[in-house]
C-alpha cells in the first residue's frame, strides 16, 4: 500500500509518516503545493493524506488535479480549519474523508484503513482476525462460525480496536471514535469501562481479546 | 423629563417671576400717569373758574358738592398766604353706583373780587380696584398665551429641529456590536447635531471594526493552536506505543494525554463559539427535536448508566425547527451534558418536550444558581475541573443565532427551557 502524505508542518508530517510506517505502509511525503502536484502527476498511490492549507496553494485545488487525470486515489483531506464549508467543498470535489486536526493516531490509522478497503478490497468484503469475522455492510460478527449480536456501540469499538490492532488505543481516541465529537465534554471517560466489559464477554471464544493499558486506554491482542 | 419640556417648565417660571414684577412696574406707572393727568385737569379747572368768576362773580357763593364740582368757602388773609396747594383723596357717595366711590379734591385758594376764597374741586378717580383687577386679569391672560405659545413652538418647531437626535438615540437604543450597525443619520442644518451624528458614527464603526478584529483573533488563535495540539498529543501517543513504561510512569503520561485532550476541547469550544458569532454554520434544515433529542438520549446512555441518572424523554408536542443539523445537535448536547454533569447521582435527567418547549431537567444543589452568571463564558458553577466553562455560553449563542430564547429557571430542580416559536 502506497500513501502519499501531503502537510507542510514537518513534526506533523513525522508524526502521520511514524503512525502509517507501523502498519508497514510505504509512505511517502510532500511538503509543498508544487511538490505534492509533481508527485500527484507522476506516481500512484492508493491513498492520498492532504492538508488543504499549504504554503504555496490550496490543497482543494490538488484535489481537482487529480479530478482531471482521471486518477482514482482515496483521499482523506487533513485540515485545522474544521470550517464546514471546506468539508462539504473537499467532499463534494471527491475527497473520501475529512479529518480536521487535532486527531489521534488510532483515528488516523482507523480512517486511512477504512479508506483503502473501500477502495481496494471490494472483492472481500469481509474482516477477519483469528478466529473472528467481520461482516462491514450488515455490521455482523461472527466467532468461530458462529454468530454474535453486538449492539452498535460495541461493535464500533470493536472495528475501531481491529483498526488499530496490537497498537495503544487511548480513552479518548475511543470515546471520540464511537461517541462522536459531542460528547467530548462529559467529564470522564470512566463510563467507557463497562462497555469494554460487556464487550470482552462476548468475545469469550474468540482468539483475540481486548487488554488494558494502565490509566491510559486498551489494546486490541492476538492470542 | 424630556429636554423640550424641561425648557418649557423653567421658561414658565420665569415668565411667571418677569410678568408679575412688569404688572407691579406697570401699575404704579399708569397709576402715577393717572394722576398726573387729573391734578392737570383740575388745575386747569381752576383757571376756567378764575375766568368765570370775573363774569359770574355769583359763582362765588357756591359752596355745595351737590350742585357742582366745585366750592368756594371765604377765607382771611391769613389763611391764604399760608395756603399750600394739595390733592387729597377721600371716598364721596356716588348717586349712579350706589356706593363710596374715591374722588380726588384740589384745594387750592384764589383772591376775587378783593377777597380770599378756599377753593376746592373734585373730580371722580380711577377706581384702582377695578384697574387691579382688569390688569391682573389681562396679565394671566398674556401669561397663558405666552406659554402655550412656548408650548406650541416647541412642540411643532423644537421637535423638528431636535429631530436628527432623537433618531439617533432611538437607534442607538437598539444597536448591538454583535451585529452589523445599520445607523442611519437624518441630515440635518444644526451643526452641533451634524458633529454628533458624525462622531457617533465613528465610534460606532471603530466599536464594530475592534469587536470584529478581536472576534477573528479568538478563531485565528484557536486555528493557530490545533497544529501544535495534534503534533502533541500525536507525538505522546507514538511515544507510548513505543516504550513500555511503568505504571507510575503511565500514570504521568495519562494525564499529560488527558489535560492535552482538555486544551484540545477548550479550543475546539473556542473556536465554534466564535465560529457561531461570525455568522458560520449558514446551512439550515427542518430539524425534528423528538428524533434528534432521542438520538442524544442514546448517545449518552452509557454515560448515564455509569452515573446512575436515569435519562428519559417526556414528549407530548412534536417540535420542528428549521435550523443547523451540528448545531441543533450542539445545543442538546450541551445542555444534556450540563445536566449530566452536574446532576446528583440516582436522580433522573428529564428531557420534555410541550407546549413548544424543550426542557432539559436535573437535581442538583438545592439553592438556585445566578441564572446570568451560568451563561457568562468561563464560569464554572461548582463544576468538575474537566468542565470548559463554555457548554452553557454555546448553547445560548446558538439559541440567540435562532432568535430562539433559552432560559434557566429553579423549581427545586434546575431547569433550562429553549422556547421554540409557536
Amino acid at each position: 500500500m502506497k500513501i502519499l502524505i501531503i502537510e507542510d508542518e514537518p513534526q506533523m508530517l513525522d508524526n502521520m509518516r511514524d503512525t502509517l510506517e507501523q502498519e508497514r505502509y510505504l509512505v511517502e511525503t510532500a511538503s509543498t503545493f508544487a511538490e505534492a502536484s509533481f508527485k500527484i502527476g507522476s506516481y500512484d498511490y492508493d491513498c492520498i493524506l492532504l492538508d488543504i492549507m499549504l504554503p504555496d496553494g490550496n490543497g482543494l485545488n490538488l484535489l481537482k488535479q487529480l479530478k482531471d487525470l482521471g486518477k482514482e486515489e482515496g483521499v482523506i483531506i487533513v485540515s485545522a480549519n474544521d470550517s464546514l464549508d471546506d468539508r462539504i467543498q473537499g467532499l463534494n470535489m471527491g475527497a473520501d474523508d475529512y479529518l480536521p486536526k487535532p486527531f489521534h493516531t488510532a483515528e488516523l490509522n482507523a480512517r486511512v484503513q477504512a479508506v483503502l478497503r473501500r477502495r481496494n478490497f471490494e472483492g472481500n468484503k469481509y474482516i477477519e482476525i483469528g478466529n473472528v469475522v467481520i461482516d462491514p455492510e450488515s455490521r455482523s460478527l461472527t466467532i468461530a462460525d458462529k454468530e454474535v449480536i453486538l449492539n452498535r456501540k460495541e461493535y464500533d469499538i470493536l472495528t475501531y480496536l481491529i483498526s488499530n490492532k496490537t497498537r495503544l488505543v487511548t480513552k479518548a481516541a475511543l470515546a471520540e471514535h464511537v461517541w462522536g465529537d459531542h460528547i467530548d465534554q462529559a467529564d470522564s471517560f470512566d463510563f467507557i469501562y463497562s462497555q469494554i466489559k460487556n464487550l470482552r464477554k462476548k468475545l469469550e471464544n474468540a482468539t483475540i481479546k481486548v487488554g488494558a493499558v494502565y490509566g491510559i486506554g486498551y489494546k486490541l491482542e492476538l492470542d | 423629563m424630556k429636554l423640550l419640556n424641561y425648557t418649557s417648565k423653567y421658561l414658565a417660571f420665569l415668565l411667571l417671576a418677569v410678568i408679575t414684577l412688569w404688572a407691579l412696574a406697570f401699575y404704579y406707572a399708569m397709576l402715577d400717569e393717572i394722576y398726573d393727568s387729573l391734578d392737570d385737569g383740575l388745575e386747569n379747572q381752576k383757571i376756567l373758574l378764575l375766568k368765570r368768576a370775573k363774569e359770574d362773580p355769583g359763582i362765588l357763593d357756591n359752596n355745595d358738592f351737590n350742585k357742582h364740582v366745585y366750592s368756594f368757602t371765604p377765607i382771611q388773609q391769613q389763611q391764604y398766604e399760608n395756603h399750600q396747594e394739595r390733592y387729597q383723596d377721600t371716598l364721596m357717595y356716588m348717586i349712579n353706583e350706589e356706593d363710596f366711590e374715591p374722588v380726588r379734591i384740589y384745594e387750592s385758594t384764589l383772591k376775587a373780587e378783593g377777597r380770599y376764597y378756599k377753593l376746592k374741586i373734585i373730580t371722580s378717580m380711577v377706581e384702582e380696584d377695578d384697574l387691579i383687577e382688569d390688569l391682573v386679569s389681562y396679565l394671566i391672560g398674556l401669561y397663558f398665551i405666552l406659554v402655550l405659545s412656548i408650548l406650541v413652538l416647541n412642540n411643532l418647531l423644537l421637535k423638528r429641529i431636535w429631530k436628527p437626535f432623537y433618531d439617533l438615540i432611538a437607534q442607538l437604543k437598539s444597536f448591538n456590536i454583535e451585529q452589523k450597525p445599520q445607523i442611519t443619520l437624518t441630515p440635518t442644518a444644526v451643526e452641533e447635531f451634524n458633529l454628533l451624528n458624525t462622531t457617533v458614527s465613528e465610534l460606532i464603526n471603530s466599536a464594530h471594526k475592534s469587536y470584529n478584529e478581536q472576534k477573528q483573533f479568538i478563531e485565528n488563535a484557536s486555528h493557530e493552536l490545533q497544529t501544535p495540539l495534534a503534533i502533541s498529543i500525536n507525538k505522546l501517543e507514538l511515544f507510548l506505543e513505543k516504550n513500555s513504561l511503568t505504571d507510575d510512569q503511565l500514570m504521568h503520561m495519562a494525564s499529560v494525554l488527558d489535560n492535552l485532550g482538555r486544551l484540545t476541547r477548550l479550543n475546539k469550544s473556542l473556536l465554534l463559539l466564535s465560529k457561531i458569532e461570525n455568522k458560520q454554520f449558514q446551512e439550515a434544515e427542518p430539524i425534528d427535536f423528538n428524533v434528534l433529542a432521542q438520538e442524544c438520549i442514546t448517545d449518552f446512555k452509557e454515560i448515564a448508566i455509569h452515573k446512575g441518572i436515569d435519562l428519559k424523554l417526556h414528549a407530548t408536542d412534536g417540535i420542528q425547527f428549521k435550523m443547523n443539523k451540528d448545531l441543533a445537535r450542539i445545543l442538546l448536547t450541551n445542555l444534556i451534558k450540563n445536566a449530566l454533569v452536574h446532576g446528583k447521582p440516582q436522580n433522573p435527567v428529564t428531557l420534555s418536550i410541550a407546549n413548544k418547549q424543550l426542557k432539559v431537567r436535573n437535581t442538583g444543589t438545592a439553592s438556585p444558581l445566578d441564572a446570568e452568571l451560568i451563561f457568562a463564558r468561563f464560569k464554572k458553577i461548582g463544576a468538575t475541573e474537566k468542565s470548559t466553562g463554555l457548554g452553557l455560553p454555546i448553547a445560548r449563542a446558538i439559541a440567540e443565532k435562532y432568535n430562539l430564547t433559552l432560559r434557566y429557571t429553579f423549581d427545586g430542580e434546575h431547569t433550562f427551557t429553549v422556547q421554540f416559536p409557536k
